[in-house]
């Protein structure tokens, strides 16, 4: 009775929107590196969106009930990785988060173990068969994500580890938690948060420097409050119509710091303005529901899991992204999705998407 | 695997997440969107016009505002160091992309050596990038307009208003006063400037050293926001400049300018002290320099011309010249000797000289029978050698000693001298050797190891006038400072500092006497007597060369003796003393009228003073204590009781 998957089920909207997206952050990337020496990275970011297009069509003929069969090995390589990465890892920018695998190609895994979770939490889910969720059942889904977030905020990179925190709330969103246990969760972390917070112990000097800067920026301009204040000039100055390709003085000037990774999209709202801003929003807001309708139509829980698995953390790394451009959240380091360069960040996506594409086709399935 | 249940493929349950649930999460993603664009609303549409302008203006630097130093006056108020504004050229590193590029029209522009531009960026290469480097400092209106004309060429050359010290002219008053000039990089690296910046500007001598503390403000700073080619367009916030205080010396101008007149063509040094209170009114130290030289820019000419000098500018020779004393130190001797009732009865006969241990010392005329009231008047060296024969070294040195000599005086200025007092205990210090009686005999005239400065000099004599009251000469008013920055200083500064020793009034009385008679007829400085003043002192001619004593000839040139010449007035409780060293003068008399210009100028001013025109005539009587005054105020010679201004009063010559 299965009926044969073809591309004629292939997402092909979806497609479309991510594409766009790529094409945006293509000309961005070589705007907001013309006058640098990252000048020439906008064809590298083809080079990693062409390996990350041939990768979801690749992951999307594989049935991903083979990949929820296979998640616990992958959870378990996955945490292996990050330990191997603590070993072995290359230190860069005073974290241990790559694996050198030889000839220039550099991996890190916290980035996969994100796609691990989301297979893993659907997988863990599905099992529990729609029941009410115990104590138990929540303090599990906790262990699960929280031993990968730990490794990666000790590497330390509390950027990515945050982003596994989307798959944790996601899962037991829709996993069928209780509001009392929420609002009992909610006290607990607000407690252990404050507590934290006032001790000032758990965070590295310059990740509650972020913090501190992001509270007040104004009161170091030259420290890391700087990096905050330059974006929101960058963001502000761009007005509603923006400066212009090659225009932004922010940008072209050396003020806003890393333009083409984590603060491109300041980088395109000097150059588009409040009109482009809202036109990227946009496409953002046409992939997730999209994305969602999706989770809807898929043919079973695990299917539906995966997916929104996939929303919340593009969800969660655009809020986080462009929160902190327009400075409304510190500086974490989490990239824009679909439009940071970076290769790790788009072969995530990519994946994730595949897999999408996949669940998408298999809709009718049953 | 407990944790995770198993699986089953072709599972029959087929139950789906509810719809609710997903649909509310398309809920969330409006949120979410909304919040993130309605934060780009803020910045781009609300914050617009803001924003534009701080992008405009984008660059945050930090300038430096100098506090001005604080000014220096005389004892009466009247300016001695005062400061003017100047603009000093600052280069920024931060937005350079090509230094070495620039420094050839950057030298051409601001008529600077490339290679001073160099060494001034390697001595910089450690500071952080947004600390300015002052690399001209006084620019000229030229250079400035060469500056504002290549803002878009040199956009890391910047200007800033200064201020510079203004010092007298021509060295007057240079060695008291000091003068300041920038950190080195040896400086920084010492403890004492721990806390100070490269480019911070500090007193380097004199009392802009010593009161550098006081007289330096707090620099501040401006955050300046500037455009993209260095142009000032906004200030985001400031750090007032806190000036420093203005300081009070004990210098009387008056007195000062009549002191530099007196040593012009003279080298040596001139010290004018108040011995009630240790008031330095005067100091002079010659050859001299321009300290403006060394505030602003010091040319290598300059600088090489001075430190080639062999008659050493830089020497503050008031407090480091350290020379034999020559016949002043008879003074000492004389009061050793009647202190110990040995001089009062002793006459001796001079032909010429004498011999001791088998050597004759020679004395430069045939006094005949002298005592000690001719002794100090005529200066006779026979006289002076048979006394310290009887005396011994180490009684002459008791009393040299306690009247400060080979310690310092505990002076308010940097690097002063010690001197040196021998004794039987030095010579075995200090040559592993016993001392040998016929050593003591030159000591008696001041020659020998003797070796004193002549803030001593002023100090010893003129407390021995005042009946043993010593004081530690100061150029500062201590009660005008912080009580602990007075303190401070007191301690910094340790010497013989204030003391009262014994002396017996009628040993007072004949040494004073026997003072004023050395300006009477037939006294050594005879031709220095001043009329109407009571003046009183004692001259001292110092072999340079051979310390054999009593050599007749005065040498010539590098070889010629010192001229030295301690006066005060009245005779008695003085209200000035002044110690003269000239240097290769010659005979001591040459240096009296020297002092004496200095005293005549002190007593003229003091006598123009309202009330002070009433003179008492009278004949100087000492009191019947040596009257050592201890509340320090000054003492006349003549009867407190006369007049109830006579304390004020200067003293006057018996008619």
């Amino acid at each position: 009775m299965r009926r044969f998957s073809s591309f004629r089920d292939f997402d092909w909207m979806l497609l479309t929107l991510v594409f766009l997206m790529s094409i945006i952050s293509v000309l961005e990337i070589k705007s907001a590196t013309l006058h640098t020496k990252f000048r020439g990275f906008d064809h590298k970011q083809i080079g990693f969106l062409l390996v990350g297009l041939a990768l979801m069509f690749l992951v999307s003929r594989i049935d991903y009930h083979w990949l929820v069969d296979i998640a616990p090995w992958a959870y378990g390589i996955g945490l292996l990785s990050l330990v191997a990465v603590k070993l072995v890892g290359t230190t860069v920018l005073g974290g241990k988060r790559w694996i050198n695998l030889g000839g220039g190609v550099h991996f890190q895994p916290s980035e996969w173990v994100k796609l691990v979770l989301i297979v893993m939490m659907a997988r863990y889910f599905w099992g529990l068969a729609g029941r009410d969720l115990s104590w138990v059942d929540i303090a599990k889904a906790f262990a699960m994500i929280g031993v990968p977030m730990v490794l990666v905020f000790k590497q330390p990179d509390l950027g990515t580890a945050l982003t596994y925190l989307p798959v944790l709330v996601v899962g037991l969103f829709l996993g069928g938690i209780r509001m009392k246990q929420t609002v009992v969760l909610l006290l607990l972390f607000a407690m252990i948060g404050g507590g934290a917070w006032l001790s000032g112990k758990r965070l590295k000097g310059y990740q509650m420097a972020r913090i501190n800067s992001f509270i007040n920026p104004d009161t170091d301009p030259r420290g890391t409050g700087y990096q905050i204040l330059q974006s929101k000039i960058a963001v502000g100055a761009g007005g509603l119509w923006g400066k212009g390709t090659n225009q932004g003085t922010q940008t072209q000037g050396d003020f806003l710091p890393i333009p083409y990774t984590d603060f491109i999209f300041a980088a395109f709202c000097e150059e588009h303005g409040f009109v482009g801003g809202v036109a990227i929003l946009l496409l953002y807001f046409l992939i997730l529901m999209r994305l969602i309708e999706n989770a809807q139509q898929a043919s079973d829980v695990p299917g539906t899991f995966i997916v929104m698995g996939v929303a919340a953390v593009l969800l969660f790394q655009i809020l986080v992204n462009i929160g902190m451009v327009v400075g409304l959240m510190p500086v974490t380091g989490i990239p824009l999705p679909l439009m940071s360069y970076g290769g790790s960040s788009i072969l995530f996506t990519f994946l994730a998407l595949g897999i999408v594409m996949n669940i998408r086709m298999r809709r009718f399935v049953n | 695997m407990a944790l995770i249940p198993k699986t089953e493929r072709h599972s029959d349950r087929d139950e789906k997440v509810a719809a609710g649930k997903l649909h509310a999460t398309q809920y969330i993603v409006v949120l979410v969107l909304a919040v993130l664009a309605a934060g780009m609303w803020r910045l781009q549409v609300l914050g617009v016009d803001n924003y534009r302008m701080l992008a405009e203006a984008n660059r945050v630097r930090k300038d430096p505002v100098r506090a001005p130093r604080g000014k220096i006056f005389d004892r009466e108020g009247r300016i001695l160091v005062d400061n003017y504004p100047s603009v000093s050229c600052f280069l920024l590193r931060e937005q350079v992309k090509d230094l070495n590029a620039d420094i050839p029209l950057m030298a051409r522009g601001l008529d600077l050596p490339v290679d001073a531009i160099e060494a001034t960026l390697r001595r910089y290469a450690s500071s952080p990038k947004y600390v300015p480097i002052p690399l001209k400092q006084d620019i000229t209106p030229d250079e400035q307009a060469f500056i504002e004309a290549h803002r878009n060429e040199l956009p890391e050359l910047e200007t800033f208003d200064d201020q510079r010290r203004l010092y007298p002219r021509d060295g007057f008053a240079a060695h008291l006063i000091g003068y300041v000039g920038e950190l080195s990089a040896e400086d920084l690296n010492s403890a004492k400037f721990a806390f100070y910046e490269p480019g911070d500007v500090v007193g380097k001598s004199g009392v802009e050293e010593t009161y550098d503390e006081i007289l330096r403000g707090k620099d501040g700073s401006r955050d300046v926001i500037v455009d993209s080619h260095g142009k000032e367009v906004g200030q985001l916030g400031q750090q007032i400049a806190t000036p420093g205080q203005d300081l009070r010396l004990t210098i009387d101008l008056d007195v000062q300018r009549a002191a530099e007149l007196a040593m012009e063509g003279h080298n040596g040094a001139l010290v004018a002290m108040d011995p009630h209170t240790g008031e330095i009114l005067a100091m002079v130290s010659r050859p001299t320099y321009d300290p403006n030289q060394f505030s602003v820019r010091l040319t290598k000419d300059y600088w090489s011309q001075i430190v080639n000098n062999p008659d050493h500018p830089m020497m503050n020779k008031t407090i480091q010249a350290q020379l034999a004393p020559g016949s002043t130190f008879k003074i000492i001797m004389s009061l050793a000797g009647l202190e110990e009732n040995v001089a009062q009865s002793m006459h001796v006969m001079c032909n010429g000289g004498a011999t001791f241990y088998g050597r004759f010392f020679a004395c430069d005329r045939h006094h005949g029978m002298v005592g000690i009231d001719h002794a100090i008047p005529w200066s006779c060296d026979t006289f002076y050698y048979t006394l310290a024969n009887k005396l011994g070294i180490d009684t002459i040195a008791k009393y040299a000693t306690e009247v400060g000599l080979s310690q310092k005086t505990g002076i308010d200025l940097p690097d002063e001298a010690a001197g040196t007092m021998p004794s039987t205990a030095w010579k075995m210090k200090t040559q592993h050797d016993k001392w040998y009686a016929g050593e003591t005999i030159s000591v008696g005239i001041g020659q020998g190891a003797v070796q004193v400065t002549p803030i001593q000099l002023a100090r010893a004599l003129g407390g021995i006038a005042s009946g043993g009251v010593l004081k530690r000469p100061h150029v500062v008013f201590p009660d005008e400072l912080p009580p602990e920055m007075a303190s401070a200083i007191e301690s910094s500064f340790p010497g013989s500092g204030d003391r009262v020793i014994p002396i017996t009034p009628e040993n007072w009385e004949t040494i004073t006497n026997a003072m004023a008679a050395a300006l009477g007829p037939g006294g050594t400085a005879g031709a220095a007597h001043l009329d109407g003043i009571d003046f009183a002192g004692k001259t001292g001619t110092a072999e340079v060369i051979s310390h054999s004593a009593g050599a007749t000839s005065l040498g010539t040139g590098a070889t010629r003796a010192n001229a030295w010449f301690v006066g005060m007035a009245p005779r008695r409780n003085p209200d000035i003393v002044v110690a003269v060293l000239w240097e290769h003068g010659g005979w001591g008399a040459g240096s009296a009228p020297v002092a004496a210009q200095v005293i005549n100028a002190y007593i003229t001013k003091q006598r123009k003073k309202e009330g002070n025109l009433v003179r008492v005539a009278e004949a100087p009587k000492p009191a019947a204590t040596p009257a050592p005054n201890p509340d320090g105020g000054p003492t006349a010679s003549v009867a407190p009781a006369v007049h109830p201004g006579a304390a004020n009063l200067p003293a006057v010559r018996q008619p």
